[in-house]
């Protein structure tokens, strides 16, 4: 009885705590979650505490635009800085969902790669789609690029490859030796997505697809496959975490770039700036890369970072010289037809 | 109550004032009955059928382009389609995209009009930043410099088709077909259809499942009902095992036995029967095999409750009359099991019907049924429409067995364990 008793009032005095209005929120920011914000919060976020004496609140979200509309059409935005995805960052701009930067209080806009600049948003790392095999099972004469992954005579095995038409088609088209400054301009052709499925034909009875990111790494690992496509990251930490020895092949890399944003309409508004000015100073970039084989994106960084870290990386110039920017304004626009071309082409 | 109070009532007619007491504790019976289902019956209408038709509603109400762009949605209803609309029309468009793009709607309207026409999103909001301030050239001549396409009659006909309230758009998509500019019914182009096929996947497989688990389970069946009571329930909870077991967890499970180098393919490399590893899994084969595994439980059951209840009498007659075992067998026992033979059917199949993560765990890609598209069109893409139209072809087509089962055989004779 006595317990209930108190087990009731503890009770009570919880709800009367998240009763009160948190007039004065910290400054939160939200991230993946996982061992990518455990480096985060290793390399930027205590640090910042500790030098701006600013306090701020940490939290993980799963992405989609869908949720930080919800946040700020629903007037409870309890959000102030925010990383999302490329596709996030252009359709919440357009949507007016974050607040447009002000790009002389990051340093101006030269200070950064020019695929980190945008009206809405500040890049924040720099990963790669690239070709990865088992260096313990393909030792000598190794694959060298797409056209390498898609020789089943010279490298016989399935290939793994993720499941959609975006970054496959853009593959496919540089194994039929299109360059990647072409590649864009090649898919927005009826011509360019035949010539891509062509060649996607080719290797159709040897593709197996994943879905999740952590699958490519274990379809190599099983031998299912010989060659998959892959986040540069899921290799390095398998090779880390299970003393794996898969190799990456940089060759015609395709990149993509997270950004953070500030929602719009926060009360943080000041806060949310020192916070940018601290992550994107090169200074404090050097230190995540050590933790995740992730690139950062101020140019000073690069030369800043551990040498034995950065040809993991996808902002390495080496690999960079041959990398694609994955075209998100082409997606957006796309996707919708070329899912449906895909999923037909998939079941024929 | 009230008619069973009456018909106990002793002749003659009680008086007028006692049969009005009866009849309202009668009726206050009754209420209070009704009051005891009433939080079943809300519990239902909350958790099942008001979400459920409020998803399948997706699939044809369409009030997002006439909502962001009303005045051009209310011009083009009176647009005859043979040609360009008038001026009225696009001097309405670019009302609505002033006011839209302040609103911040826009890229909303564009999603929509994106399903039918690619480049839509595009041509809105470029569209909408070019008319943003107030030009000195008209309205129609604007527009076709903001982007040629508003000169074509396919982009008018697109934003008519979805002005609303309702639309065809998803359950034509959903057969493989779709309206043109002319607003006449059209096959989708070769290369992007794709769901015809999938249902007539979906079926296939279901039914090679179905198939599959009546060979395996009817002998399983069989052997159980003709077992000792106390074996019998040992055997019956082997067959309930897998029950407790994750549906996950057992896919899974198949993965690790089949994969290349899985525990099936070292065994039968260390036997020396085969010498390259066998490719058993992300097929055909390997959905199957792990469909037919999960779903066994489903035909075992009620094909041996019907078998539990069968008198050994019939076989013996039939053999007293001279009928070999398997003529007795097949022509007298077969037949009285029908009743169990169709209710395992019917729930396998069904159930199949609507499987979803097995194909997706150990299928390739040309192995997906029509669940795995409504959730790829619910979740990955966000195009609730699409997945509920989907959503309705299934269910249209799993009613429809269900009519057809219960026209041959009758609802009433389905008989569980």
């Amino acid at each position: 009885m006595q317990a209930k008793f108190w087990n009731l009032g503890a009770i009570a005095l919880c709800a009367a705590a998240l009763a009160i209005p948190a007039s004065a929120r910290d400054l939160t920011v939200v991230s993946w979650g996982g061992d990518y914000q455990d480096a985060q919060r290793d390399a930027y976020f205590k640090p910042f505490m500790q030098t701006t004496g600013v306090k701020m609140a940490e939290e993980s979200w799963d992405g989609g635009v869908g949720t930080l509309r919800a946040k700020i059409q629903g007037g409870s935005n309890n959000w102030d800085v925010v990383q999302v995805e490329s596709e996030e960052l252009l359709l919440g701009c357009e949507e007016g969902l974050y607040e447009k930067l002000d790009w002389a209080k990051l340093g101006g806009k030269d200070k950064y790669m020019p695929d980190a600049v945008n009206d809405c948003g500040v890049g924040a790392i720099v990963y790669s789609f690239v070709l990865a095999y088992d260096g313990d099972k393909i030792k000598s004469d190794a694959p060298k690029s797409w056209a390498d992954f898609w020789n089943t005579q010279k490298w016989p095995g399935k290939r793994a490859l993720r499941k959609g038409p975006k970054t496959t088609l853009e593959i496919a088209l540089m194994a039929d030796g299109v360059a990647p400054k072409d590649v864009y301009k090649t898919l927005g052709t009826d011509a360019g997505v035949e010539r891509a499925f062509k060649k996607l034909d080719q290797l159709k009875a040897n593709l197996v697809w994943w879905e999740k990111g952590s699958q490519p790494p274990q379809l190599l690992a099983s031998g299912e496959v010989a060659m998959t496509d892959v986040y540069n990251g899921r290799i390095a930490a398998a090779n880390a975490k299970e003393k794996k020895n898969f190799k990456i092949v940089w060759t015609n890399n395709l990149y993509t770039i997270d950004s953070w944003v500030v929602m719009k309409g926060t009360p943080n508004k000041a806060d949310a700036e020192k916070y940018l000015l601290f992550v994107n100073d090169p200074n404090n970039q050097k230190n995540l890369p050590p933790k995740i084989p992730y690139g950062v994106t101020t140019k000073a960084a690069t030369a800043l970072i551990d040498k034995n870290v950065l040809p993991n990386l996808a902002t390495a110039p080496e690999n960079l010289a041959s990398a694609l920017s994955i075209n998100d304004k082409f997606w957006l626009e796309n996707l919708d037809k070329l899912n449906q071309r895909f999923n037909a082409w998939v079941a024929k | 109550m009230a008619t069973v109070a009456a018909t106990v009532a002793p002749q003659p007619r009680p008086p007028a004032g006692l049969r009005r007491a009866l009849r309202r504790s009668g009726r206050r019976e009754q209420w209070r009955a009704a009051l005891l289902v009433m939080p079943l019956f809300f519990f239902l209408l909350a958790s099942f059928i008001v979400p459920i038709g409020a998803m399948l509603a997706r699939a044809i109400v369409d009030p997002d382009v006439a909502r962001i762009l009303p005045r051009v949605s209310a011009e083009l209803r009176h647009w005859d389609g043979r040609e360009l609309p008038p001026d009225a029309a696009y001097a309405a468009m670019v009302d609505d995209l002033r006011a839209a793009r302040e609103a911040g709607t826009l890229a909303s309207a564009g999603t929509r009009l994106n399903y039918d026409v690619a480049g839509f999103r595009s041509l809105l909001v470029t569209s909408g930043r070019r008319v943003a301030d107030p030009t000195a050239t008209s309205p129609r001549q604007a527009l076709l410099d903001a982007d040629p396409k508003w000169g074509e009659r396919e982009t008018w006909a697109a934003i008519r088709r979805a002005g609303g309230p309702a639309t065809d758009f998803y359950l034509l998509a959903a057969v493989d077909l779709r309206r043109d500019a002319d607003n006449a019914i059209a096959a989708a182009p070769a290369n992007e259809s794709v769901f015809r096929n999938v249902l007539g996947r979906t079926l296939w497989i279901a039914g090679v499942v179905t198939l599959a688990c009546l060979a395996l389970g009817y002998p399983v069946a069989l052997f159980i009902a003709r077992q000792p009571p106390q074996r019998a329930a040992l055997f019956l909870f082997l067959v309930l095992l897998p029950f407790w077991t994750s549906l996950l967890v057992r896919t899974v499970a198949w993965v690790v036995l089949l994969q290349r180098e899985g525990i099936l393919n070292n065994l039968l490399l260390s036997l020396g029967i085969v010498h390259e590893p066998l490719r058993m899994i992300f097929n055909r084969f390997a959905v199957y095999v792990a469909m037919v595994h999960v779903l066994l439980p489903f035909m075992v059951l009620p094909l041996y409750a019907v078998m539990k209840a069968i008198s050994p009498t019939y076989e013996r007659a039939a053999a007293s009359l001279g009928a070999t075992p398997f003529t007795a067998f097949r022509r007298v026992y077969v037949p009285q099991t029908l009743p169990g033979i169709a209710a395992g059917c019917l729930m396998v199949f069904i159930q199949a019907l609507g499987y979803y993560i097995t194909p997706a765990l150990v299928g390739g890609a040309d192995d997906q049924m029509i669940s795995y598209f409504i959730a790829f069109y619910a979740s990955r893409t966000v195009n609730w429409g699409m997945a509920a139209a989907l959503s309705i072809m299934l269910l249209t087509a799993t009613l429809a067995l269900y009519a057809v089962y219960h026209r041959m055989i009758g609802l009433d004779k389905l008989r569980m364990s």
